[in-house]
């Protein structure tokens, strides 16, 4: 339940509710969406991306002198775990055509593809369990130009102005043109998309669509879609070799410069292991546990960035790491779930952000980084925020107007996650607004690849989260998932592809060697052992005595001591 | 590292309602897979075991409730009853005994969903423990999710594919039903199944997507693409901002 103090805000967005159901009736939009200066000048003063220090140069690698978000440049100038000399590279511990990186969305597609069109055999390595990933947690939907009013070239000109018109053509028009055959591929696997009665795919608006263009499965649609394709990815084991909890530390090159598999590390008995492999592919997703700018994250407990930190060593070039994406609406309270992924759908389906006086103050489906500004702005400068008893501020997402909208039931059956979410802390969403603030979500850029998931380095391929070009600056709800699939797909076909051509030089770590002797040179100095693989939560004065036994210098063979979080926001 | 500007990165500060701040960090005592630590009494499972310094590697996945990794058993003081949880979604209660099951001995069925028919015959084919069920209703307590899992075992008996899609939605295959359940059936793993059956072929196909799918694979959209792929952004800008919406 709410704290009593908050009653009379509550009581104000039950008397304005009326008037903003009507509203919500007409065609109209309910608030006037912003021109493109009005957004330029909130993103220029309310988004943390522009705060002073939210980006610094990076010292050493392929994007050396480019400012990044400033935890990703600390994040890059790190120590490898691995000394290169250290290493038998003459006899790999595994052999296999396609590494694969990552046991998420874009992992399991490429692995399904490269099985399907070209006959070749994978190895999925991947941190924690197959499926423990963002691919997971996607609850509102996926973008595809599926309904007779939309079209594929309408779906790439909403990305690409959602997108600040800086994405890379070539990505988008793969993206939106593969996205209708997406959802037959994924439904001939068996996900089961939410339809209207005549078998049409339901489809809803999210934050920057002209058309209506989510499809979904309740709230549990990446849910629904992960764990189709791990079912299927299981389905042939003599085709898909699967590691669990053994993360990619290192990827291994040949001597002329191509990419040519990864260390591997288990996570339960510390070991490193060398996987010799034709194509590589980095499917790692993205970097929500390094909590930037201290924000609470909706990530998965893994999103720690590996795969950026290992392709930039390697020498992959990286686009647009200046760009993090805070989703708009993070719960803000209870304080047990902050930060946690609050769908778009929400307001997709009718439901509107509003300030402590119950009022409208942006139009609900701004773009994401334009709708976090906003919500930012309302609480910081307008003072139209609510605080929370642990001084947390939020506005209200008033969920009870959806009902109202599309009947009794629909919540109940299209939300189910987000109402037990809240049930459980006395808050029915069908009858109070939920508090919410932004919560950091996605990564934005990543490792540059082309419409072929190709990137700089011969042999190492990127989907997903991890590659960067295709958001521009600003990814619209619904395109990650859709994302994941294309890309994961056309990864899978491209890398399977060139598996089966190439001939592998001499095995080498002579990029580490390099890459260390780059941190020298530039006057880095660090402690910092990256990939960080697990971000710790434990408290200060626990991780105190922790550093103890490594004398406080380098973590080593352990992966407790994440740096990057210094202050404990999450638990 | 960077500092966190007041009011920017909407963590928690010392303001507001200093009352209930204080409650919030009253400590209660839990017993961790047998051994007592002070935490937090407002904290989840899963927060109470980073509050004691594990560093969980099985055991936490999305952290929001999705994934099922985090699987717990416990036990309350006083009370006979085993409770099944989430770590990430349960709050901790005093004197609350608790080990997570990070992971359920189950086989997954290997199929060829292309040969298998969504009917009975699929399930007792690659399920046949279903039919074990005694109807104890024990998977529907321990179910976090407070799905009726029982009730979508009997719908597999029937050969009722659309119900056991329907029952089983939202389930996030932590593994607490089958793990208590006396008949060890592996509920979650046939409900995929029944799902994956579902949408491949009691669906009700749409007919414009694959009239989309067949107009992108002819190239009708590629002339209106080049055009797009052209445009410099002011171009570009002007079209998007003069967009019209549905």
């Amino acid at each position: 339940m709410y704290p009593e103090y908050m009653e009379e805000s509550l009581r104000k967005v039950v008397q304005t509710r009326p008037a903003r159901l009507e509203l919500a009736r007409k065609p109209d939009p309910v608030y006037p969406p912003m021109s493109a200066e009005e957004r330029r000048n909130v993103l220029e003063n309310f988004h943390p991306d522009y705060k002073p220090d939210a980006l610094r140069p990076v010292r050493v690698g392929p994007n050396r002198g480019e400012k990044l978000t400033t935890e990703v440049a600390d994040l890059l100038e790190s120590h490898s775990w691995l000394r290169s000399e250290q290493v038998d590279l003459d006899h790999p511990d595994i052999e296999t055509d396609l590494l694969i990186i990552g046991g998420g969305g874009a992992g399991c597609n490429a692995a399904l593809a490269a099985m399907q069109q070209h006959g070749i055999r994978s190895l999925i390595a991947t941190k924690l369990r197959m499926g423990d990933a963002n691919t997971m947690m996607s609850q509102g939907g996926m973008q595809a130009a599926v309904s007779r009013t939309d079209s594929p070239t309408r779906h790439y000109l909403d990305a690409i102005g959602g997108g600040h018109f800086e994405n890379k053509p070539e990505l988008v028009k793969a993206l939106t043109e593969d996205g209708p055959g997406v959802v037959k591929w994924l439904e001939d696997l068996g996900v089961v998309w939410d339809k209207e009665e005549d078998g049409a795919i339901q489809v809803l608006h999210g934050g920057g669509t002209s058309r209506k263009r989510m499809v979904s499965c309740r709230d549990y649609t990446g849910a629904m879609i992960m764990r189709t394709l791990m079912d299927e990815v299981r389905n042939h084991p003599d085709m898909i070799d699967i590691k669990e909890f053994m993360p990619a530390v290192e990827l291994i090159m040949d001597d002329e410069g191509r990419c040519a598999g990864a260390i591997l590390y288990s996570m339960d008995s510390e070991e490193f292991f060398t996987v010799k492999a034709k194509s590589t592919l980095i499917a790692t997703g993205g970097y929500g546990r390094l909590h930037i700018r201290g924000f609470d994250t909706t990530n998965h407990y893994g999103a720690t960035g590996d795969g950026l930190v290992m392709a930039y060593r390697a020498g992959a070039k990286l686009m647009y790491m200046d760009s993090v994406q805070y989703h708009p609406t993070g719960a803000s309270f209870p304080e047990q779930i902050a930060g946690f992924l609050i769908t778009e759908k929400i307001r997709g389906a009718g439901g509107q952000p509003l300030n402590k006086d119950g009022e409208l103050f942006v139009f609900p489906r701004e773009p994401r980084d334009i709708e976090a500004s906003a919500i930012i702005r309302e609480c910081v400068q307008n003072g139209g925020g609510i605080e929370t008893p642990s001084g947390r501020l939020g506005v209200w997402l008033d969920s009870p107007l959806i009902d109202m909208l599309h009947g009794e039931g629909y919540v109940a059956h299209q939300f189910p996650a987000m109402y037990r979410q809240y049930i459980r802390y006395g808050i029915d969403i069908n009858k109070l607004p939920m508090l919410v603030y932004p919560s950091l979500h996605y990564q934005n850029g990543g490792v540059e690849i082309n419409d072929r998931c190709e990137t700089n380095i011969p042999g190492l391929y990127v989907a997903g989260e991890a590659s960067g070009g295709l958001h521009g600056r600003n990814r619209l709800m619904g395109n990650s998932v859709l994302d994941y699939n294309v890309f994961g797909r056309r990864a899978g076909q491209a890398a399977g592809a060139y598996a089966k051509t190439v001939k592998l030089g001499k095995l080498s770590l002579a990029h580490l060697d390099n890459y260390e002797k780059e941190l020298v040179d530039s006057g880095v100095q660090t402690d910092l052992v990256a990939p960080i693989l697990l971000p710790s939560y434990a408290p200060k004065d626990v991780r105190k005595r922790q550093l103890v036994r490594g004398g406080n210098v380098l973590p080593g063979a352990s992966v407790v001591h994440n740096r990057l979080q210094e202050d404990r926001s999450d638990a | 590292m960077t500092g966190v500007p007041a009011g920017t990165a909407n963590s928690p500060s010392t303001s507001a309602v200093d009352g209930e701040r204080e409650a919030a960090e009253r400590l209660i005592t839990v017993y961790i897979m047998g051994k007592a630590y002070e935490v937090p009494a407002e904290a989840t499972i899963m927060g109470a075991i980073e509050y004691a310094g594990h560093q969980i590697i099985r055991g936490a996945g999305c952290r929001e409730g999705y994934c099922g990794a985090c699987a717990t058993l416990y036990r309350l003081p006083g009370d006979y009853k085993i409770r099944a949880g989430l770590a990430c979604m349960t709050l901790v209660e005093d004197g609350m005994t608790l080990a997570q099951i990070p992971s359920v001995p189950a086989e997954k069925a290997i199929y060829d969903i292309e040969k298998l028919r969504p009917n009975v015959s699929a399930i007792q084919q690659m399920y046949p423990t279903v039919f074990r069920c005694v109807a104890c209703g024990t998977c529907t307590k321990s179910c976090p999710q407070g799905l009726q899992v029982m009730d979508y075992v009997q719908a597999a008996k029937r050969g009722d594919i659309a119900a056991v899609m329907d029952l089983s939605f939202d389930c996030v295959v932590c593994g607490l039903c089958m793990l208590r359940c006396p008949a060890e059936i592996t509920q979650p793993l046939m409900a995929i199944l029944a799902k994956r059956l579902y949408g491949r072929y009691l669906r009700k196909d749409s007919p414009e997507l694959a009239e989309r799918v067949k107009a992108v694979e002819e190239g009708v959209y590629e002339a209106e693409y080049a055009e797009l792929m052209a445009m410099d952004r002011e171009a570009l800008s002007e079209r998007y901002y003069a967009r019209d919406s549905e």
